[in-house]
């Protein structure tokens, strides 16, 4: 029974070594094989459509939602202190720094990063990929590479999206629903949010997660089992791994970013 | 030095893990035959093919392919020796994502720097050689498996290779769609010059096309020669494969403990 | 899809979110770091900084005029060596003093600029001789209840 055990956690410890090693040598690899996604700069565009031009709907949509509620807990709160002047360093310092990152981060993982898994774990299931393999055709090259990179550019240009449109929500509530002044709102917002402290740094984090989301993607899709159950099941990996390297990620890099850690 | 054999393997052993899956093959494709490699579903032919196209090395053995052996070839070289192979796999694998055209289209745009009016006319062509010059402008999604199939056997061709690999060809098609393929394989082999592997185990069909005959079974070739041959072979695997009776050589049942025992019979006293 | 409409979206795409960059750059945050090319450092000395951090504002008469670049503890004179980034717009003589403030009671801490008479200004690396410490508020406090109890006390 114990050593049963033991010899279960062996195994485990190895196949989880081997798969992280394998891991760095597909990432390596990527890194390695993208000269065809530049030069062929064609097929990083189209991947540009599928990874970011789809995810521009729920990312607008939720960034709108994010900044109103922001801009009503934030009034409720501010208003008890009498400090609601306050309320656009509030939304923008917020989404700026971490939520928009964040959250679009997650949401771009859930939208792009499984869409990315399903497509490549299908392409290996129906052979597509030993397919291009056997006409000569790197499927790093050709098909891993240019949706990495699409990844990597689409990615902060949608948090700032986000970012923005939150920061417009919280103008619509917080000023033209509430009616905070709109002079004090902006100001006060200028004076507190400063372009390389806060807006670099949540752009430096953006692309932290896009490269993160993105090669977690690549890799369940091109390390997926090739049934059906292996698909989806690489599919939701895609998901809860590369959320939660969000969160982590977000973590570390707030710490050496805000707190001065340098 | 101009070899009269295309395709050579000698001695090849391959296994996945500690399980063998090849034990040492032996084969020989000539230029210009139809060779055929058959076998019962999960002797290791598609193994075997895979061997040939470089995607797996063999564990001890050579595998020769135009007086070139793979084993010792570079990835470079290895992509070189590819452009002029072609590939059909089971389910077609054409690329999903784009047209018919584009599928056919792809490795000529991958490999050549030819002006898209070149890459026009040679789909076109391919596309006929097939019958299916009217659905270029298809998506796959849109094809029947005979079709597909088809359209990617024009794929296999478009860089006018000189070995061409089929992987059961003839697997769940109608009659029809059968003697349509059958028919396809033995013409491009014959117009176009060039060597055709065929793995299967539909043992009429391909027995009306090809040239020479390779049976597989547990990992080693049990039998070789003509259609004629095997039609006339009296090797009890072979008769039982030709024949397609259900027992014999290879039994009807996997490997089991015996029947009364497994249903507990025997711990039942009366 | 057709190429050139998938061209095109993904164009509009990148130019949103160029867009959207340049808004949050321009008109959410500041470009107020001012960099070295068109500024001038100057240090100012001072017993006790309070709470004051790195990158809080400089002001003079209300006006943001520049932003703290490094605080330091001066080993020798046992003082806080603050150094003040300031914007090469402004100019200020060479007898300006420097005071720290808090906006609002318990806000964040400053910087406060009160320009003396001198005709000579301040220039790169020049020294702020006449400071103001920080007001500690614990300090206040005490001396609050110190008063209070001497007040109290027999004569």
């Amino acid at each position: 029974m114990f050593k049963q055990a033991i010899e279960n956690l062996g195994n485990r410890t190895i196949q989880g070594v081997w798969r992280m090693g394998f891991a760095v040598r597909f990432f390596v690899a990527i890194l390695l094989h993208s000269g065809t996604a530049f030069r062929r700069f064609g097929l990083t565009i189209r991947e540009m459509y599928f990874t970011g031009v789809l995810s521009l709907i729920i990312i607008l949509v939720s960034g709108l939602f994010v900044g109103m509620v922001l801009g009503l807990q934030g009034y409720e709160t501010l208003q008890r202190y009498g400090s609601e002047s306050a309320l656009g360093t509030l939304v923008a310092l917020s989404l700026v720094r971490e939520l928009g990152p964040v959250l679009a981060g997650l949401l771009f993982a859930s939208r792009a990063g499984s869409a990315i898994t399903a497509e490549i774990g299908l392409m290996k299931a129906t052979e597509q990929l030993s397919a291009m393999e056997m006409m000569a055709v790197d499927p790093i090259a050709r098909v891993v590479a240019p949706r990495f990179w699409a990844g990597v550019v689409s990615m902060p240009l949608l948090a700032a999206l986000f970012s923005a449109l939150g920061i417009f929500g919280g103008y619509l509530v917080g000023v033209k629903l509430i009616g905070v002044d709109e002079g004090s709102f902006w100001s006060q917002m200028q004076g507190a949010v400063d372009f390389e402290q806060d807006i670099l740094n949540g752009v430096i984090k953006s692309v932290v997660f896009g490269i993160a989301i993105t090669a977690i993607a690549l890799f369940e899709g091109y390390d997926a089992p090739p049934t059906a159950e292996g698909v989806s099941g690489a599919t939701t990996r895609t998901v809860v791994t590369s959320s939660l390297a969000v969160l982590a990620l977000d973590f570390v890099l707030t710490a050496f970013m805000f707190r001065g850690l340098n | 030095m101009q070899n009269d054999n295309l395709v050579e393997i000698e001695d090849a052993v391959f296994g996945y893990g500690a399980r063998p899956v090849l034990k040492g093959i032996n084969l020989t494709a000539k230029r210009g035959q139809v060779v055929a490699i058959m076998g019962s579903s999960g002797c290791g032919k598609t193994t075997l093919l895979r061997m040939i196209g470089g995607q797996i090395k063999p564990g001890q053995g050579t595998v020769r392919v135009a007086g070139e052996s793979l084993g010792e070839l570079d990835r470079a070289g290895l992509y070189r020796l590819r452009r002029k192979m072609g590939m059909l796999f089971q389910f077609g694998a054409l690329f999903t994502d784009i047209s018919v055209f584009d599928n056919v289209a792809f490795q000529l745009r991958e490999h050549t720097d030819l002006p898209e009016d070149a890459i026009r006319d040679l789909v076109l062509m391919k596309l006929n050689a097939v019958g299916l010059r009217g659905a270029a402008r298809l998506m796959p999604s849109e094809l029947s498996g005979g079709m597909a199939r088809r359209v990617a056997l024009a794929r296999a061709i478009a860089l006018e290779p000189m070995l061409v690999m089929y992987d059961e060809p003839f697997a769940g098609l109608d009659p029809i769609s059968l003697g349509v393929t059958g028919n396809l394989i033995r013409r491009l082999t014959d117009t176009l010059g060039l060597t055709s592997l065929v793995v299967t185990h539909d043992v009429q069909e391909s027995l009306k096309i090809v040239d020479y005959v390779y049976f597989v079974s547990e990992g080693v070739i049990v039998a070789e020669g003509t259609a004629d041959d095997i039609r006339a072979s009296e090797l009890p695997y072979v008769h039982q494969f030709v024949h397609g009776e259900s027992d014999g050589p290879v039994p009807f049942h996997y490997p089991a403990p015996r029947y009364a025992d497994d249903l507990r019979l025997g711990g039942l006293s009366v | 899809m057709n190429k050139t409409i998938l061209d095109l979206w993904v164009g509009l795409f990148v130019i949103a979110g160029i867009v959207a960059l340049l808004f949050l750059a321009l008109k959410v945050g500041s470009m107020s770091t001012v960099n070295s090319s068109d500024s001038y450092e100057v240090v100012a000395r001072f017993e006790n900084i309070g709470g004051l951090k790195v990158r809080a504002p400089v002001k003079s008469a209300g006006v943001v005029v520049g932003r703290v670049a490094d605080i330091r503890f001066d080993n020798e004179k046992y003082e806080a060596a603050v150094t003040l980034r300031l914007d090469k717009r402004y100019s200020f003589p060479k007898d300006t003093s420097a005071a720290i403030m808090t906006s609002g009671l318990l806000g964040e801490q400053y910087i406060g600029l009160e320009p003396g008479g001198d005709s000579e200004k301040l220039k790169d690396k020049d020294r702020i001789l006449i400071t103001q410490d920080a007001v500690v508020l614990e300090n206040l406090i005490g001396q609050f209840l110190y008063g209070k109890a001497q007040e109290g006390a027999p004569k």
